[in-house]
């Protein structure tokens, strides 16, 4: 091993060990380990000012190719991931302006007053929405809507909002693994290897919908008892709240409608369009803003810049282990323990991507992991499209398995703890575990079925 | 009407600090909070108690917890806020009352009748206050003194900008090693109610 690889390894690992010990937040702890990275690692062990440029990437944002593609795949570069970034900003101005005019509480007691507060419909209606919602919206708005909700009406309806809070967590992370926004992961994954909305749908997206079907009926058999005596014990309501109180002004609402309905088509044909999803990011922001009017500022300062900063340190760090030919080295690594079989390979990088997803944060792992399994293909002669799909679920279901796994997850709990619903390990991972078992299996077999 | 007076007492494990506050409570006529808050919080969010006390006045697990957004799935920390928030309520209220423990100077520190006490002891008298009380041995009373200690450090510092027993984070630090439980309540007493007078002048 060379200064430089020990170095950039040492730091990678500082970053995570800081990272779970949550004394420093987060942002300045990637930051810091990434500048330590250009001026260690690149300056010091290597003297190289190219790496420098490559793993800052600035230049790619002025080529047509960051903005337009022109028909063909979007360009994969290394560094720091640009497109992430601009994408997921103007999601968060998206999702903000959403917010204010009370679009998710609005749609979350639209639903409860379809279902007429029935506890299982409700249940299963949460699941599938929670789902669907978390394939366009970060998973942590989702929830944080829908279990403050859930709290809600359980304390109007006398249920306990546990269970289904935890199959709303599940279903906002298994929304989330379906297509290239719904979770962190597959947008770096998308947006790094050059995949686009419509090859997510149709792969992952095929694989989150079988489970879908799976986990609904794994968490009614699950909970079954108490969703009976909740349902024989319904208490009828007279008096439950109007959805429209939820919205805040109606014009605001409707235009918020109009900007989801537009980012969603605009990333459903983005491949057929050429607009890259940076484009598309930014493109949603400056209409939010824009009709936002005086409002504006206010949604900028909401956004959270301290995850997107958190984000450029990341890949900054992930561009020393790069650089420095690290991750080749893990390559290799699970070349040689499968020799060269890909269903070893799929198998390895599903499991290994979720046993770590659920300890660790999927972010930085499945950053690392790219450049491992671009490198995979390339050596192995393997299919790289494959091995990602296996890299996206493995990172996106894992985090469902324990409570510190997701971000969903730990926001979800959180919000039902501050309630006086106390979730601890036990209780979450006794039914989330054996979901996030059954979906990786699942997800392997059909990789297995359908590519090797 | 007499103004607002807050007494929050911070202590060493085995330093009598428990005794002490309650009986400074006794003495000024104050509610005392300890341990006991949770019978009410545990009421209005309805949940037993036991649950509550498992967690309650412990640092987070660091592997097994995780914060994301301001949001802490840490049951150590949720019943720590659920806490804070409950001293934050009393507070507002206008009520007097004494205080142990959780992290009280710093969740009441921008309150005017704040007094924050440290109660501290030598080391061998509260390792026998500890050996009389969980009828221990010396070494099992140092283990279990140190343990304690290093928990409620690492708690109160999570939660605070001022250090665990450092003097300056206190208005006032007392070794009750020195002049035992009663003649520290006097002097805690003596200086409280001085205080107070001030403040009423």
């Amino acid at each position: 091993m060379t200064i430089a690889q020990i170095l950039a390894v040492t730091i990678f690992v500082v970053m995570f060990i800081l990272i779970v010990i949550d004394k420093i937040e987060r942002q300045y702890i990637t930051l810091g380990c990434g500048l330590l990275t250009l001026g260690l690692v690149f300056g010091l062990a290597m003297h190289s000012g190219n790496a420098v440029t490559e793993t800052l990437n600035v230049r790619s944002i002025f080529t047509q190719g960051f903005w337009y593609t022109a028909g063909q795949a979007e360009e994969s570069s290394s560094g720091i991931n640009w497109s992430t970034i601009i994408f997921i900003a103007g999601m968060m101005i998206m999702v903000e302006g959403m917010a204010r005019a009370g679009f998710f509480r609005w749609l979350c007691m639209k639903l409860a007053k379809l279902v007429h507060y029935k506890p299982i419909p409700l249940f299963v209606a949460f699941m599938i929405m929670s789902a669907l919602l978390a394939m366009f919206i970060d998973s942590i708005t989702v929830i944080l809507f829908l279990a403050a909700v859930t709290v809600e009406l359980a304390k109007l309806l006398k249920f306990d909002p546990i269970p289904m809070i935890l199959s709303e967590i599940f279903c906002a992370n298994l929304g989330g693994s379906a297509t290239m926004c719904g979770d962190p992961p597959n947008i770096i994954i998308g947006t790094s290897l050059g995949y686009s909305f419509g090859d997510f749908l149709s792969n992952t997206g095929m694989m989150a919908g079988i489970s879908l079907i799976l986990v609904i009926v794994y968490f009614f058999f699950v909970y079954r008892k108490e969703l009976m005596q909740e349902e024989a014990e319904a208490v009828e309501i007279s008096s439950m709240p109007d959805p429209k109180e939820a919205i805040t002004n109606k014009k605001d609402f409707v235009i918020s409608c109009i900007i989801f309905g537009c980012a969603v088509v605009m990333l459903v044909t983005h491949a057929q369009t050429g607009l890259t999803v940076a484009f598309i990011g930014l493109v949603i922001a400056l209409i939010t803003l824009i009709t936002a009017g005086k409002h504006a500022l206010g949604l900028l300062k909401k956004v959270d810049y301290k995850t997107l900063l958190f984000f450029i340190g990341l890949f900054m760090v992930v561009g020393g282990l790069e650089q420095t030919g690290v991750l080749e080295v893990i390559a290799g690594f699970i070349g040689n323990v499968s020799k060269g079989n890909l269903k070893l390979m799929i198998a390895i990088i599903i499991w290994v991507s979720a046993v770590a997803s659920a300890f660790v944060d999927n972010i930085p792992f499945a950053a690392t992991m790219i450049p491992v399994v671009k490198s995979l293909a390339a050596t192995q002669g393997v299919d790289l499209e494959t091995l990602a799909w296996a890299l996206s679920m493995g990172t996106d279901i894992g985090g469902s398995a324990t409570p510190i796994g997701a971000s969903a997850n730990v926001v979800g709990t959180s919000v039902a703890a501050k309630n006086g619903y106390l979730i601890g390990w036990g209780k979450y991972c006794k039914s989330a575990a054996p979901a996030t078992i059954i979906v990786v299996t699942v997800s392997m077999l059909i990789i297995f079925a359908r590519y090797c | 009407m007499e103004k607002q007076t807050i007494i929050s007492v911070g202590r060493e494990f085995g330093s009598a600090g428990h005794e002490i506050a309650e009986k400074i409570a006794k003495e000024l006529g104050f509610n005392f909070y300890d341990r006991n808050m949770l019978d009410e919080i545990a009421q209005e969010k309805n949940i037993e108690v036991k649950y509550l006390e498992k967690y309650e006045e412990k640092p987070r697990n660091l592997i097994l917890s995780r914060s994301v957004k301001g949001y802490s799935n840490s049951l150590e920390e949720v019943i720590a806020d659920m806490q804070f928030e409950y001293l934050r309520k009393k507070a507002d209220k206008g009520e007097s009352f004494v205080v142990v423990g959780r992290c009280a100077e710093e969740v009441l520190k921008d309150r005017e009748g704040l007094i924050s006490i440290f109660i501290l002891g030598d080391r061998e008298a509260k390792i026998n206050r500890v050996k009389e009380k969980y009828q221990i041995d010396a070494t099992e009373a140092l283990i279990k003194m140190k343990r304690h200690d290093k928990n409620r450090k690492r708690y109160h510092n999570r939660h605070s900008d001022g250090k665990w027993g450092d003097s300056r984070s206190y208005d006032l630090c007392v070794n009750s090693s020195k002049m035992g439980v009663d003649e520290t309540v006097d002097i805690l007493v003596t200086y409280i109610r001085k205080r107070m007078e001030n403040r009423e002048a």
